[in-house]
């Protein structure tokens, strides 16, 4: 059994690695034949299970884009719903190839946590929602209120802070899973909610009266959320930190999901002919297939056509993660 | 005007009014006393505080027929919620085509036990039944739910859930705990002293830590402490950990048993020249395991309940379904008739295994202590 | 050949070593002891390797790096600047306490659930064996989430809270009533009641005596009570009571001040206690059934009366059977009470094995640490209970 795993890891490092040495993760994904991916346990927009157990979101479309660049087919993805508490262990010990679960990069957890920051998947900041009835405009006027948030997360830190800062007392309460979060705030234990602004939007598609409540203006920290892998495999690093930038690249060259066969076959353009692999050896130094951003593209699709299946529903706008030529921060590295 | 009778030939009388019938059955049971009074006064209060209002939520105001949450109404209880989710709470995410799969289980399991509780049948028979239900079914039914080979689809373990998944923990739990606790409890009475103490310091081990635990480290940590390439599907590292578990409760259940044998059996057993094996299998064993049927049967009832914990390490066994289902954005405010579902559904399978345990405590107990 | 059998009657030689039990014991006992090793070492390493490899920060000193989130409860002071050695022991404190409090009111309602079932009132032991059946056969998690969601869901908002005597108030904030501040001259009081319970000690002990020499009893009860009682209010009325209640007001979103009882609390622990009592009750009906009806038949035929009768002959019977699956259930309450981390209370599990743990990322250290603390919970536990049981144990003579 093992001789046979070893041959096959052999065989496709071989058949992969002309350029770079296939890193231990990598191997273990080609050899298993699927990405095992974390995500969140159910989070509108970002990841979420519908009945049958299948799982959307944008999240989620970049395992799949990982998978369809890595193996070739975006469907070769298992998923473990983990909570906030659970997702970096769950990484450290190699229980999953890939984070992908709303995830702040900070200066900790990509050094002292043994993790790797691939990129950026949507540029975030925490917010605060409270009832309506309750009278409340500004973060400031908080003073005093009980908090309901997330177990683990960055927000429980910037929460803290903020609360500190402007010399206001607060009652948190932490919960480990989102929906009980959610349960709570809408059972009327907290006042405020806080958590990104998009995780906002997302489970107040989850309260009994969505309309009965506001997110206040303050947004008081920087979220960036991205994929993470694990130190130890620059190889995965660098096909995680393409896969977005194919995803962004696409959209700005208007390569789509539906067009990008056309445009493969008729397109003159050396960028695109070069995207798509008909031109050049990118995917050779990514110790990938030639076709690996072509796949990227026509099995899960470029970012804004991610962005209006996922998080439009939860009528959150692009904004700040807009393509840079558009006024956003969305800024792919050239792919040349 | 009283009739006359010889000596010793007076009918019985029938006893006085006041001694017999409802109103005296009343009176002893209910109202003996100032304290006995004032008590049924209580607690007649608290049955007219607690029930009417509890029929009307479940019963009488609820709503049955339905396909969304329009048909209900906000009065009672909507049990429409329950019955469209009905599939998912049973089996959690199986592919409906393949359900036959785990009713066909089901089926076997209740036709091969069923045989076990008739006096009729002969105990070689039960032998046979139980073997077949301890050993050859568990494999069976692996390869059975897994699919992949025999032409069946292959259905990975996330899809697994609901009652279903509920049931395949605590039954793999278990079975396999049963012969590790066997072991333990010997290893916990071996005269060698390294192997008693291992037996110990594993069992006082998994009995001072919570489950809970358990299965955050089987779940999240345990590839960290194995070589990189092993690494068991996420089910069966809980599996193993609940195994682990209840393997330490059992052990404990069945020394119970070991230690009620009368040395003079151990004594017998040694002078009829059978090694510890043999005497053990075939002397000590039978009548120790038996003794304590009960005990085994209440740490299943626990290990049943404590089922539930999966779903903090995101497997959605009965209760993390019901949840799941009422955190569904078309099915929100539905929190309570999950539970409640969830409730009966585990209530219905531990109430039903107690009262056999109690019967069973009362047919084992020969009387003498 | 001829001399074999001759030299075997003279001195039995010995048999091969795989037949010796001695030998093949130790023989075993050092493979087994070899196997658990190996499976260590191998644990160990691999785990080394595998934190090497990946870089992960290891080793313990993030114990002394302040941990910048806030705790909601603590029987211990701690802020944001507080480490995560502080965090550990808020998180420790809170499940200690969490702990004996379910212990407590379980062990209270266990025993009265337990008698009632008993009892002659043909309703009242129905009702306590529904309860105990409802109970015992539900899981402990969907009991805590029934409570915490179910329950104090439809408590009112702070602004419409419940009120009894304007100082004490329910709403989903948990019940808030008034703090005794104390001031100079407070610890005469207490002080106070320390010597008015080692007095009520020392009264005990010499009316035993006094009772074992000339048979005379003499109203223990009474007199420690009303040492207990007047002692330290005698003690507050020479210092002219120097205590101020500090009465919860509703400002802004919550109420400040005084004591609150919180949501979550009160759903872990009346979900603890109420499910532990359910099996406590069972413990104590076998464990006063199991006693003789001849015992009560001889008290009452020495003209005891029925509640000494309970007291003084029964109970004391019935303790001796009841202790050791209480210590059992007692042990239960301790680790269930990890399931905190479900319903937000900040107890071990939640604060120092879910949000240290995922701030620093240090999963093998914190979660040794709470493994340890845990076995050290239970072991203590037991060794209370068997120390108990072993001066409870009945004295042959």
């Amino acid at each position: 059994m093992k001789l046979i795993k070893t041959t096959a890891i052999a065989i496709a490092t071989a058949a992969t690695a002309s350029a770079a040495l296939a890193g231990p993760v990598m191997d273990k994904i080609i050899s298993q034949g699927h990405v095992q991916c974390g995500v969140s346990q159910g989070l509108p927009g970002f990841s979420n299970p519908d009945a049958n157990g299948d799982w959307s979101g944008i999240d989620v479309d970049l395992c799949r884009g990982v998978a369809a660049a890595i193996l070739g087919d975006a469907d070769a993805v298992k998923y473990s719903p983990l909570s906030a508490k659970e997702r970096f262990t769950a990484l450290q010990s190699g229980e999953i190839d890939v984070l992908s679960r709303n995830t702040t990069w900070t200066a900790t957890r990509d050094t002292a946590l043994g993790l790797n920051f691939a990129g950026v998947m949507f540029y975030d900041g925490q917010g605060f929602m409270v009832r309506k009835d309750l009278g409340v405009d500004s973060a400031l006027e908080l003073d005093g209120a009980s908090v309901c948030t997330n177990q683990g997360t960055t927000t429980e830190l910037n929460m803290a802070d903020f609360f500190r800062a402007n010399g206001m007392s607060y009652e948190p309460v932490v919960f480990e899973k989102a929906d009980e979060v959610v349960a709570a705030y809408d059972a009327g234990r907290c006042d405020v909610y806080t958590t990104d602004t998009s995780g906002l939007a997302a489970q107040r598609t989850k309260l009994a009266d969505p309309g009965a409540h506001k997110v206040l203006p303050e947004v008081i920290s920087k979220e960036p959320l991205g994929p993470v892998v694990a130190h130890g495999d620059d190889q995965l690093l660098d096909a995680v930190k393409w896969t977005i930038y194919a995803m962004l690249e696409a959209e700005e060259m208007g390569l789509t999901s539906k067009n990008i066969k056309n445009k493969a076959a008729v397109d003159t353009n050396p960028a695109v002919q070069r995207f798509v692999g008909n031109e050049g050896s990118l995917g050779e130094g990514l110790g990938l297939s030639a076709d690996w951003a072509y796949n990227i593209v026509s099995q899960v699709g470029n970012y804004a056509e991610l962005y209006e299946k996922n998080i439009t529903p939860i009528e959150l706008p692009r904004g700040v993660n807009s393509l840079w030529t558009q006024g956003g921060l969305m800024y792919a590295m050239p792919l040349r | 005007m009283a009739e006359k009778y010889t000596p010793g030939t007076h009918p019985d009388l029938p006893p006085p009014k006041n001694l017999v019938g409802p109103a005296a059955w009343i009176r002893d049971n209910l109202f003996s006393g100032p304290v006995n009074s004032i008590m049924t006064l209580f607690c007649l209060y608290l049955l007219w505080v607690i029930v009417p209002p509890l029929v009307n939520w479940l019963f009488l105001n609820a709503d049955w027929i339905g396909t969304s949450r329009d048909d209900c109404s906000k009065e009672g209880a909507c049990w429409v919620f329950i019955d469209v989710w009905m599939r998912q709470l049973m089996y959690g995410r199986y592919p409906a085509e393949e359900i036959w799969r785990i009713n066909l289980s089901y089926i076997l399991v209740v036709l091969t036990a069923l045989p076990l509780f008739f006096k009729a049948v002969p105990s070689k028979v039960k032998g046979a039944l139980a073997g077949v239900l301890l050993i050859v079914y568990p494999i069976v039914f692996f390869y059975l739910y897994v699919g992949g080979s025999f032409g069946l689809e292959f259905v990975e373990t996330p899809r697994w859930g609901g009652l279903f998944l509920t049931l395949v923990i605590a039954v793999t739990g278990i079975v396999a705990s049963l012969p590790l606790g066997i072991v333990l409890a010997l290893g916990r009475r071996s005269e060698m002293p390294v192997v008693k103490s291992l037996c110990v310091v594993f069992i006082e081990f998994w009995r001072g830590i919570p489950l809970i635990t358990v299965l955050f480290m089987a779940s999240v940590m345990f590839p960290l402490f194995v070589p990189e390439d092993l690494s068991p599907d996420k089910l069966v590292r809980a599996l193993v950990g609940v195994a682990l578990f209840s393997s330490a409760y059992m052990a404990e259940v069945i020394r119970g048993g070991l230690q009620a044998i009368p040395k003079g059996q151990y004594e017998a057993a040694a002078a009829m020249g059978l090694s510890y094996w043999k005497s053990m299998l075939l002397v000590i064993l039978p009548q120790a395991l038996k003794m304590v049927i009960p005990g085994i049967v209440n740490t299943f009832i626990g290990l049943f309940k404590d089922t539930t914990l999966v779903l903090i390490i995101g497997l959605f066994d009965l209760l993390g379904m019901a949840q799941a289902a009422a955190t569904n954005t078309d099915w929100l405010g539905f929190t309570i008739e999950g539970y409640v579902f969830a409730a009966f559904g585990f209530f219905v399978f531990c109430f039903a295994m107690s009262r056999y345990s109690q019967r069973l405590e009362r047919a084992l107990d020969t009387g003498h202590k | 050949m001829s001399q074999a059998p001759h030299k075997m009657a003279q001195m039995p030689s010995k048999p091969p070593f795989w037949r010796d039990p001695d030998k093949r014991a130790m023989l075993f006992q050092a493979l087994a002891l070899g196997f658990v090793l190996y499976l260590g070492y191998s644990l160990v390493s691999n785990t080394m390797a595998n934190l090497e490899r990946q870089n992960i920060q290891t080793g313990f000193n993030f114990l002394s790096v302040s941990t910048g989130f806030s705790i909601a409860e603590s029987i211990i002071f701690y802020d944001e600047d507080s480490s995560y050695l502080d965090a550990f022991f808020v998180g420790l404190g809170n499940t200690i306490y969490v702990s004996i409090i379910g212990i407590v009111l379980a062990t209270v309602i266990g025993f009265l659930m337990g008698v009632a079932r008993l009892s002659n009132n043909f309703l009242l032991s129905r009702l306590a064996a529904v309860y105990v059946d409802t109970l015992r056969n539900l899981p402990l998690l969907l009991q805590i989430f029934f409570w915490y969601f179910a329950v104090l869901r439809p408590l009112p908002k702070p602004r419409n809270a419940v009120e009894f005597g304007e100082s004490v108030f329910l709403s989903n904030r948990g019940l808030v009533g008034p703090k005794p501040i104390w001031e100079d001259g407070a610890a005469l009081i207490g002080w106070a009641l320390v010597a008015a319970i080692l007095a009520a000690i020392g009264i005990g002990r010499w009316a035993k005596q006094r009772q074992a020499a000339t048979g005379q009893t003499f109203p223990i009860w009474r007199t420690a009570l009303a040492l207990v009682v007047l002692l330290p209010l005698a003690a507050a009325v020479i210092t002219g009571f120097p205590v101020s209640l500090e009465v919860p007001e509703l400002k802004g979103f919550n109420f400040r001040g005084g004591m609150t009882l919180t949501p979550e609390f009160a759903a872990l622990v009346l979900a603890l206690s109420t499910y532990t009592a359910a099996f406590i009750a069972e413990i104590v009906r076998s464990g006063i059934m199991a006693i003789n009806k001849g015992q009560t038949e001889a008290a009452y035929a020495l003209g005891l009366q029925p509640g000494i009768t309970m007291r003084l002959v029964i109970i004391p019977q019935a303790l001796r059977v009841i202790i050791p699956p209480l210590t059992s259930q007692y042990l239960n309450l301790t680790k269930n009470s990890s399931l905190a981390a479900a319903i937000a209370y900040p107890d071990l599990v939640a604060v120092f094995a879910g949000t240290a743990l995922n701030q620093t990322g240090q999963a093998v250290e914190i979660m040794s640490m709470t493994l340890a603390v845990y076995l050290f919970l239970s072991l203590a536990i037991s060794a209370f209970m068997n120390w108990y049981n072993a001066r409870m144990a009945l004295v042959e003579r």
